[in-house]
This record gives C-alpha cells, structure tokens and sequence, in this order.
C-alpha cells in the first residue's frame, strides 16, 4: 500500500505541465534518434544532457526529459530494423531477423504495429515488476555473480545454436567471428593489449556500435547497390496490412515471456537490451519445438519477443542505477552520469531521500509509454512509405546518417574506415549465405562470458567448481543442459 | 611625482592586460577522452562551469568526447592531427598518467608529448569492504591477509595494470605480502565493482572515496582507510588514513589538464594564468567541490615539472610490480 502512495506522489511530479511537456518531447525525440540508422539512445542522451543541463532544469525534470529519450529510442529502433534491415540501435538487432522479411512481403505495416504493441506491453510490464520488487529485485542483481554470468551467457549460446536453424555450421561460424572480434582490446585479466595492431582505437576493443552499422547498414547499402547495378531493383510492396486482434493473441503469451526475461536480464548489471532480446529470440524459437520453420522468414513471435524484451530491459536497467547507483547499461551509464551532475547521488538512500526523483521518473515512464504507443500507431502509415522512397535516394540518405552517426560516437575518422571495410566483409558473408546477427551477438555475448569466466576463475583460484556454487549457478546449468538435448530427447520420445 | 607614478602603473596595467590578451581561444573546447558521463567528463565540466561562473572566457567553453584507451585516442589524435591548436584542453588522470608509463598510449609516445597546463583537483584511493564484514581497522584486514593472501579476493573497476590495481598492489606491498600472490578480480568500472562488493563476491575494494558518498550514507559499505597523506576535511574526516595505521600506502587521483605538445608559448602561458586566476576565484573552488573532488591546485610549468616525475614514479612501481621489463 505504502509503495501505492509513492507512485501517486509519482505520478503528481510526472503529471506537472512541464514534466509531461518533457516526457512528450523526449519521447518524440528518442523515437527519431532511435530510427536513424548509427544514432542511438547513448548519442540522443549524451547530445541532450549538457542542454538539459543548461537549460536549468531541476533534476527530476531533466531526467524524465532524458529517460524519455532512452525508451522512446527503444521503440524507434524497431522502425529501421523492419523496414531497411538496418537496426536503428543495438537493442533492434534481433528484430531485424523476423521483421525485415515480413516487410519484403508487403507486411511492414502489420509488423510495425505488432512491434509497437509489444514494445508497449514490455515496458509497462517491467515497470509493473518495477513498482512491485524494486527492493527485492536489486537484492537478487547483487546476488548474480560471476559464476552466475557465466552460465546466463552460455544458456544464451544454447539458444542461439539452433536460432538461424537451417545452417547450424553456418551459425556457429559466425558466432565465433564474433568471438575473434571480441578478444580485440586490453585483456583486463592481465593488462596485455591483445591484437590491437598498435591502433590505439582498438586498445578498448572494437566499438560494439561501430561493428553493427558497419555490418548492417554499409553490406545493405552495398545489397542494394549490387540489385541497382544487375538492374533487378525491385519495390517493396507497402501493404496497408495492419495489426489485428487475432495477431495480438497468437503471441501474448510470447510477448508475456520475453517481457520478464528481457526485465531480468536488465536488472543483472552489465547486460542491456541487445542481449535481452537475444535470449528472448532464443527462448520463444525453443518453445516453439516442431513449429519453428517460420523463425527467420517473418514469423510474428519471432517479431514480438524481442521487441517486448528490448523494452522490457530498457525499463529494467533503470532498477539498479536507482536502487543501486550501478548502470545496468551503457545508456543508464550516461543518465547515472546526468544524475551525478545534478548532485544526486543514486544508490540505497535515493528512494528513501528524494522519492520525487526515483517515483516521479518511474510514473513519467507510464506516461512516457502510452504517449509512445499513442503517437507510434498512426505514424506507422507515414514510416511504412519510406519503403516507397526510390531506392537512388535512400542509399545515399542511409550512408550519410550511418556516417554522421559512427562520426558522433568517437569524433574520428578511424572509425569510419573500419565501418566500411567491416560492410564489405559482411557483404561478402552474406552472399556466402551467413547470417549476421550471430556476428553480433557472439561480440557481445563473449566479451561477457570471457570477463566473467575469468572473474570467476580468478575468485576461486582456477577452480572450476565454482561455476557450480550455488542454486541460481545450478539452475541456469540445468536449463543451458535441457536447452542443449531437449529437442533430441524430444525427437526420440516422438518417433517411438 | 604622483601622477607620474599613476601613469606609469596605468601604463604597466595596460601592459599586462595587452600581455595576457596577446592569445584569446576563438573556440574553446574540453575534450573528454572517454564516453559521456564518466569521470573525464566530470573532469571538463569543472573547467567549462568553472570557468563560467569565474566569468573568465569570453566564449562559452564546448565539451568534446573521444573515448578510448583511457585517453590513448584522444593522445593520439592530438599529438597526429593538431598538435598545436591552443584551444583545445584535454583532461587527463592519474589513470591516463599510468598508461602512459606503461607504454600504453602509443610505442612512440610518452609524457613530453604534451603540455601539462592545469588541475582540477583530487581525489583519494580508499580501502573498503561491506559493512558487514568482520574487519573493523586497516589492522585487522592485513593481519587476516598475511595469514593466506591467495585465500583473499580483491576485485575494482580496473585491470591488471590500472590504477585501481595499483591501489590494491601498494596496499599489499606496505603489508609487506608479495603483489604477485595478490588474487585480483578485474571488473568494468567502479560501479560494477562495488556491486560485487555488496554481493559479497570479492571481499576486499580498492576504489576512490570521492565516488562513495552515496554508499557510505546508505552504510552498505565500510571504508577501512584512505589512501590520502593526511586525514580529509568534512565528511570523510572520520576516516583514518593508511598511514595513521602504520601502513605506507598513499595513492592520490589527480585530475587535470593538458594542451598538445606544439601549442605555442602563448597559448600555453594565456591557460595557465586562467588556472592561476581561477584558483582564487569562488565560483571555481565551489565547482569543484560540487564534482566531488578535493582542492589541489597547480598550473603552469610547475605542474608539467611535476606530472613528468609521477610519470617516471609510476614506471618504477610498474617495473617493481612486474608490468614493465
């Protein structure tokens, strides 16, 4: 009851005219930056704080303004992802898989707004979750250990094994790519730089953002380019398909799913909504056992779990830079960093000392997602005729945002020579018949893994026993173990 | 006589001002060597609002970011691309200063590849662990340690290398217990690092006390000692230092400025004296108070003088710990 009283405190901040004037702005804002391929929540966040800050905001305010900017980012993701196969922030990666084939089907109405319903559902059911365990749940992040990570992130690669189903070998090959790009950088173990080529860019490793533009947008653009040049361009048709109730109850129960695991992945500190969503994919992709054959050629649970778990991990990150003080994202780094210019302090005392700042941001965020599905819906019938946009236009327009965005991140031009020769090996990937999301996702997943069975390893003094330390440790063993034979044992339980 | 006198000081005032404006930044900028939001940019927030309310530049000043490497890119880049653009500062820490003794920014570069022009203060290396944990004095966790170092795991938000390793190495070797037995856990950033604290999976935290208010005010954590030669001012000044427990073990965070390595005298000696006029001003101490960070002010060729020493300080602690050859 008492946390009731909170929200409604909550909910007076985040309904003041200005606050709510902010929210909408933020929202709008973040949806945009969110959809430009290469400009992400980080930059949108990073490039409003000093105005915020200038503007003399007090410090709720601004942080509903930037809070507002991150999830509206989220949603806006989606909308490049889907439509140019082009993920608009890292969040989107996964989407790309379902979303953009339902697109080149003339579907891209009907996926836009499935996504947007989900993103909805999965960020107002994190913040549910929120509200409810916020002290609880920041207990049970500080529980996750290293041990614990280790075995999070190989359940994810279980899942991942079989997601590009057909072409396991495939699949598995491009995971590892990812892994060698992963081991790029200074060895936190041992303090070595490990193949940096003395190209102090790479001492920090290969910037994650860099490798999936480069990836994406440089090999679509050089796709597109390729179709110009055979003179085979063809228009994606733009179906006026929209999102229908029977849609929306094929996947409750996916969108359900991917919403708590895309939560709690949030909350662990260190893992965003990249791997939120992957696992989710990854998840949906096993329950759906036998009646999969459409994962990867536009089914719409393979659309919706990771738009509800981009979401749902984007609210869920904001629990341990509260409660906590400690980012569970790169984004959350930078508004911990907003709030520490305000001279707030986040940690333990914050709910208890300014409730106002904690409340009022997490009622802004129920504002903040309902105008976001409310202005998403009827936009998607302008974003879907971007399809219509002549393709000698749209090249271009997506090489200079990809370029102006990758420039914005490090302010060198470094950076932009990797992109391009990072798209042509995709390029060539591709026509080899890889997929790239595994590229990706074994980037992100190994750096995890290896910090962290390392971490382990050293706590324990190189004894592996430790992997196995504790019931959250054997839990997520046993369900990376029934990840891994399930669908055998199942295959012999049903040929008998 | 007098008006004589008059004259001649108006004149030398007039002297001085046509001095000090002999170099005026068009574009004054802060270059962060990191993500927004970290202690870089922290850094150049104390010197573009201090600056401000210092009402020292006529133009505002424009914070820039070029993450990597703990500044290794931005190091690079000035020293390749405008080694002498007089309007740029980059801010630096003791971090940065480590790297570079340790070769870390480059083969070919090192301290002289730049001009050390001013601080922005300090903070100080503390020694901590979870309020619940049974040691209550500096004494207390050594004497534990000594027993099994390698039965001990110490954890920060830095590698093998870094500084907050360094904290942990300097501890051990004022407790006279090998580094190299030293079981260190490396996380990414303080913040993760405390949280491995609180979750009770390393025991011990080598980590800043200017980044621990929040922390110390919930009481989820215990600072054991400070790393600081004499005891903080305010509300660290409960703390014992290291030293007051008999243990050698200092390490100061410093925060600071430089200019690329061709900057022109000018330039050089126009941002060290708005160091030296900032010192004294209100508006700057307050800010960097704000910022977390402790005065500790210098500018000019005596900061220069003295990075270039820490520089070569820290090369020997980094061939006695075993990193260098």
């Amino acid at each position: 009851m008492e946390t009731l009283g909170f929200l409604a405190t909550g909910f007076s901040v985040a309904l003041a005219p200005m606050n709510l004037a902010l929210v909408l702005i933020g929202c709008f804002v973040g949806t945009l930056i969110g959809s430009l391929p290469g400009i992400g929540p980080i930059n949108g966040v990073a490039i409003l704080l000093p105005l915020a800050y200038a503007m003399g905001f007090p410090p709720e305010s601004a942080l509903i303004l930037l809070a507002g900017v991150y999830y509206g980012a989220e949603y806006g993701g989606r909308i490049s992802s889907i439509l140019l196969n082009v993920p608009g922030d890292a969040g989107a990666i996964m989407t790309t898989l379902d979303g953009y084939p339902l697109a080149q089907k003339g579907e891209g109405g009907r996926a836009l707004a499935l996504s947007a319903v989900a993103s909805f559902v999965g960020s107002i059911g994190a913040l549910i979750l929120i509200v409810l365990f916020a002290p609880m749940l920041s207990d049970l992040a500080l529980k996750f250990g290293p041990s614990e990570f280790v075995w999070l992130m190989t359940f994810a690669f279980t899942c991942l094994a079989t997601m590009v189903g057909s072409r396991p070998l495939k699949t598995t090959i491009g995971v590892v790519i990812g892994l060698l790009l992963a081991t790029v950088g200074v060895d936190s173990g041992t303090g070595f730089l490990r193949f940096t080529m003395d190209i102090p860019n790479f001492f920090d490793g290969v910037d994650f953002l860099v490798v999936v533009i480069g990836m994406f947008a440089i090999s679509e653009v050089l796709v597109l380019l390729e179709s110009w040049l055979r003179n085979d361009m063809k228009m994606t048709p733009v179906g006026k398909s929209f999102v229908s109730i029977s849609d929306l109850l094929a996947v409750k129960w996916v969108v359900l799913r991917s919403t708590l695991i895309g939560f709690v992945i949030g909350v662990l500190p260190g893992t965003g909504a990249s791997i939120g969503s992957a696992v989710a994919y990854g998840t949906e992709k096993r329950f759906a056992e036998g009646n999969d054959d459409q994962f990867g050629k536009g089914d719409i649970r393979g659309l919706a779990a990771p738009e509800a778990a981009n979401n749902a991990s984007a609210a869920g990150s904001m629990l341990p830079m509260l409660t906590l003080g400690i980012p569970g994202s790169g984004t959350t780094a930078i508004l911990l960093g907003a709030l520490l210019m305000f001279n707030i302090t986040p940690g333990p005392l914050l709910f208890e000392q300014q409730p106002e700042i904690a409340w009022g941001l997490i009622a802004s965020m129920f504002v903040g997602n309902l105008a976001l599905l409310v202005m998403n819906l009827p936009l998607i019938g302008m974003f879907v005729r971007l399809l219509s946009i002549k393709q000698s236009y749209l090249v271009p327009i997506i090489v200079m945002l990809t370029f102006i965005g990758i420039y914005s991140i490090h302010g060198d031009s470094f950076d932009l020579y990797f992109m391009v020769v990072l798209g042509v090996f995709a390029f060539i990937l591709r026509k080899l018949g890889f997929s790239l999301a595994p590229v990706i996702l074994g980037l992100v997943l190994g750096e995890v893994l290896e910090d962290n069975l390392r971490r382990a390893l050293s706590i324990s003094g190189g004894d592996w026993g430790i992997l196995f330390n504790g019931p959250i440790t054997i839990t997520l063993a046993i369900a990376t173990l029934l990840a891994l034979v399930g669908p055998f044992v199942m295959k012999t339980l049903k040929k008998r | 006589m007098k008006t004589f006198k008059k004259s001649l000081l108006a004149l030398s005032l007039i002297g001085m001002t046509s001095m000090a404006s002999a170099y005026e930044p068009s574009k004054p900028t802060c270059i962060a060597p990191a993500k927004p939001g970290g202690g870089f940019d922290l850094t150049c927030r104390v010197v573009s609002t201090g600056f401000e309310r210092a009402h020292l530049l006529n133009a505002p000043m424009a914070v820039k970011f070029m993450p990597g490497g703990v500044g290794a890119v931005a190091y690079n880049h000035i020293n390749k691309v405008n080694p002498d653009d007089g309007d740029a500062l980059v801010a630096f820490s003791s971090g940065s200063l480590l790297n570079l003794a340790q070769g870390k920014f480059g083969k070919d570069l090192d301290e002289n590849d730049a001009r050390w022009v001013g601080t922005a203060g300090v903070d100080y290396g503390a020694i901590m662990v979870s309020s619940d944990a049974p040691w209550q004095t500096l004494g207390e966790l050594v004497e534990d340690m000594r027993k099994d170092p390698s039965a001990f795991v110490l954890g920060a938000g830095g590698g093998v290398g870094s500084q907050d390793w360094m904290k942990a190495a300097i501890l051990m070797k004022a407790s006279g217990i090998d580094p190299k037995k030293m079981r260190y856990v490396a996380y990414e950033g303080g913040g993760e690092a405390v949280a491995a604290l609180m979750g009770g999976h390393i025991k011990v935290y080598p980590g800043d006390i200017g980044e621990m208010k929040g922390q110390l005010d919930a009481g989820k954590v215990r600072v054991l000692a400070v790393m600081s030669p004499e005891r903080l001012e305010g509300e660290f000044a409960s703390i014992p230092t290291a030293h007051e427990q008999g243990y050698n073990a200092e390490w100061t965070i410093m925060r600071g400025y430089y200019l690329g390595p061709k900057v022109s005298d000018e330039a050089y000696q126009y941002w060290s004296n708005k160091f030296a006029e900032a010192y004294k001003t209100e508006g700057f101490k307050q800010t960097v108070a704000e910022k977390g960070l402790m005065p500790f002010y210098m500018h000019g060729e005596a900061l220069d003088e003295y990075v270039k020493v820490r520089v070569q300080d820290m090369r020997e602690l980094a061939k006695a710990a075993g990193l260098l050859k």
